[in-house]
């Protein structure tokens, strides 16, 4: 089934927690809503779930306006972060509550558990069934939650930071297993996240929300290689931010030119966003930005390098090759090889890597009102 | 464990190790004040209506006047105590889960039972439930049905003081069910009836029946707001406690002692059957 949001408006007191927004899921869809805490992803999805009434705009299930159906005739599979499973009932009466609670096709009592024992054994979960979920860990709580909400077939799956609440061997081990899931069943899914990694992982397409509003939604390719704003560049990976000077379709940093396309940006101060790999030690003797070593430590592989550069000595981290020797204070060349110049105008995110940059950094994010939020 | 044992490791056999100090001191501080406060002056009553003898104590036991008594403040205390379990679950219900003006008013006035001297609330109620009182006389007038000075009158006073006990037990606990549960049983399909009845009341069980116990107890010793609403006549409104005070006054000590001690042995049996029905439902519903 396709959901689609139309135009969705919610503020809370004063503050809007999501603006204007529009969205669709095609049907088998797997979508990611990721954004940080406050962006508004939650909201967007208890509104889809009809758990929330929007303020304005209209939430269709193929094409049919959901504002009068309760939210007990939608179809809902909805699955929390912290589980919020009926504490007094076994797991099997948990996952068979949505198939008792039917009015019409109500299946028999020995279907039910048939259907019920299926479903364990697709969440391998297979012989829990007389437990309370009191006898269970987080990451089994979570597949009993799933199929409870499996069980009633629903029409579109909606998860709400499905693994937050799970350490982090578990929560790899349940998204490769959730996506396995999708991939037999086919339910059009939703799950909302504030962990990158697990978003581009996991979906199909990723929408990036900030304060209440899409920034972007595109495949995980296009969101980590073509971020369309600095906001999506820097919540998505790592990224160093230092501000340069367009003028004549060129960007400059105290005056050496920075081989990257601007774009139509307009003359005058910009922000450049660099990913640890936008750039390289030049070993060559050519041409580069000289720099300072501030810090390195050992990543997997690779050496994550911070110097600082340029007249206001702006930070920028990069991966060398673990066998190159670097040491603290060591002058060397780097060389920008990708990254993107976004106008002084458009915002970003990440007040800690900002407040870690130079101090000419920090007035102007201050002065931008960033750092209150 | 071998008799060899030395005397150290026997003890920390049933007493874990712990960082918490003091274990020593405030259990033998427990015991030492759980006697004095309550098991020596529950001996003493024993002892006293043990002098008695068998067929003494049999026979204050089996005195019609006193066995009406006792069926009546057994009788009115468990039907008070129904009363209150179902209204007082919903008096918490409505202040949990509703924000409404005056509701801090109205949770401050659910202690007044507590605090109010049982005299003040007898007289009050008297006042109010006497044939020529307000409610009283509408009762009388419209249902033909006499409250005040009669045994249900006995009633509405154990449920005046009963009250507080349930919405106090139930409240916290019906604030610690969170809203997921609810929403996710309104997802799979359930309809309000069936949240309240599936997934609701079954957590709630143990707290009202924690709520129905201290409701019933403090029933069963009420004295003061009582005998000002009954007009405590022998098979018709007499309660037990007040025939142990007639019984002071005749100095008849020991027959006092032997009312107390018949129940003060119903007591304990029906709290031991209310706890063990509670122990059951924790069980049965997967608590701790």
């Amino acid at each position: 089934m396709q959901v689609r949001a139309e135009n969705i408006s919610k503020r809370y007191a004063s503050m809007a927690a999501l603006d204007d927004v529009s969205l669709t899921v095609g049907s088998g869809e797997l979508v990611a809503l990721l954004g940080p805490s406050g962006s508004g992803k939650t909201t967007l999805l208890r509104t889809i779930a009809g758990l929330e009434v929007p303020d304005s705009g209209t939430v269709f299930y193929n094409d049919r306006d959901t504002s009068q159906m309760r939210i007990q005739d939608r179809g809902v599979g909805f699955v929390f972060q912290h589980y919020a499973l009926f504490k007094h009932m076994k797991v099997m009466d948990n996952i068979a509550f949505g198939l008792r609670a039917r009015k019409k096709n109500k299946p028999k009592e020995a279907e039910i558990r048939r259907r019920v024992l299926e479903l364990l054994d697709l969440v391998q979960l297979s012989g829990l069934e007389g437990r309370f979920p009191s006898q269970l860990s987080g990451g089994q709580r979570q597949r009993v939650a799933l199929a409870r909400a499996l069980a009633i077939e629903p029409s579109v799956l909606l998860l709400d930071e499905p693994f937050g609440a799970l350490d982090a061997r578990v929560r790899k081990d349940l998204r490769r297993w959730l996506r396995e899931i999708h991939e037999r069943t086919g339910h059009t899914t939703l799950f909302v996240t504030h962990d990158q990694e697990e978003a581009l992982e996991l979906a199909d397409r990723v929408v990036v929300m900030s304060k209440g509003r899409i920034e972007q939604s595109a495949t995980p390719d296009e969101i980590y290689d073509t971020p369309a704003t600095p906001f999506v560049f820097s919540f998505i990976g790592e990224s160093s931010v230092i501000p340069v000077a367009v003028g004549n379709g060129r960007a400059t940093l105290d005056e050496r030119v920075i081989d990257l396309d601007v774009g139509t940006l307009p003359d005058g101060p910009a922000q450049l966003y660099l990913r640890p790999e936008d750039v390289a030690m030049v070993t060559d003797g050519g041409p580069g930005i000289p720099g300072l070593v501030v810090s390195t430590r050992r990543i997997g592989g690779m050496r994550r390098v911070t110097i600082e550069c340029g007249l206001a000595r702006h930070r920028i981290e990069f991966d060398a090759p673990a066998e190159i020797p670097i040491a603290n204070s060591q002058r060397l060349q780097v060389r920008v090889i990708g990254g993107r110049v976004y106008g002084a105008g458009s915002e970003g995110y990440g007040t800690e890597k900002l407040a870690a940059s130079a101090t000419s950094d920090f007035k102007w994010a201050k002065a931008e009102g960033w750092l209150d939020r | 464990m071998t008799a060899a044992a030395p005397d150290g490791a026997r003890r920390t056999s049933w007493r874990r190790r712990s960082v918490l100090p003091g274990f020593n001191l405030t259990l033998g501080y427990t015991l030492a004040y759980l006697s004095l406060i309550v098991l020596i002056p529950l001996a003493a009553l024993a002892i006293r209506s043990a002098s008695l003898g068998w067929t003494e104590f049999w026979a204050i036991a089996t005195d019609p006047r006193i066995v009406a008594s006792l069926q009546l403040s057994f009788g009115a205390a468990i039907l008070a105590a129904l009363v209150n379990t179902v209204f007082g679950v919903i008096v918490a219900w409505v202040l949990v889960r509703y924000r409404f003006p005056g509701r801090r008013w109205l949770d401050a006035a659910v202690d007044l039972p507590f605090a109010l001297p049982t005299a003040v609330a007898g007289i009050a109620l008297a006042t109010l439930y006497a044939p020529n009182g307000p409610f009283g006389a509408f009762l009388e007038g419209v249902f033909g049905v006499k409250v005040g000075f009669t045994s249900l009158g006995v009633v509405v006073a154990l449920i005046f003081v009963g009250l507080p006990f349930v919405v106090r037990t139930v409240q916290p606990v019906l604030e610690e069910i969170d809203r997921e549960t609810e929403e996710v049983s309104a997802t799979l399909g359930a309809g309000r009836l069936r949240t309240v009845t599936r997934v609701i009341m079954p957590g709630l069980l143990p707290a009202i029946l924690t709520g129905f116990a201290l409701s019933f107890a403090r029933g069963v010793g009420e004295y003061g707001s009582v005998i000002f609403i009954a007009n405590n006549l022998p098979f018709q409104s007499e309660i037990a406690p007040l025939l142990i005070v007639i019984k002071l006054e005749e100095h008849n000590y020991a027959g006092a002692t032997a009312i107390a001690t018949i129940m003060l042995v119903i007591s304990f049996a029906m709290l031991f059957v209310i706890n063990l029905l509670q122990a059951w439902s924790r069980k049965w519903f997967g608590h701790d």
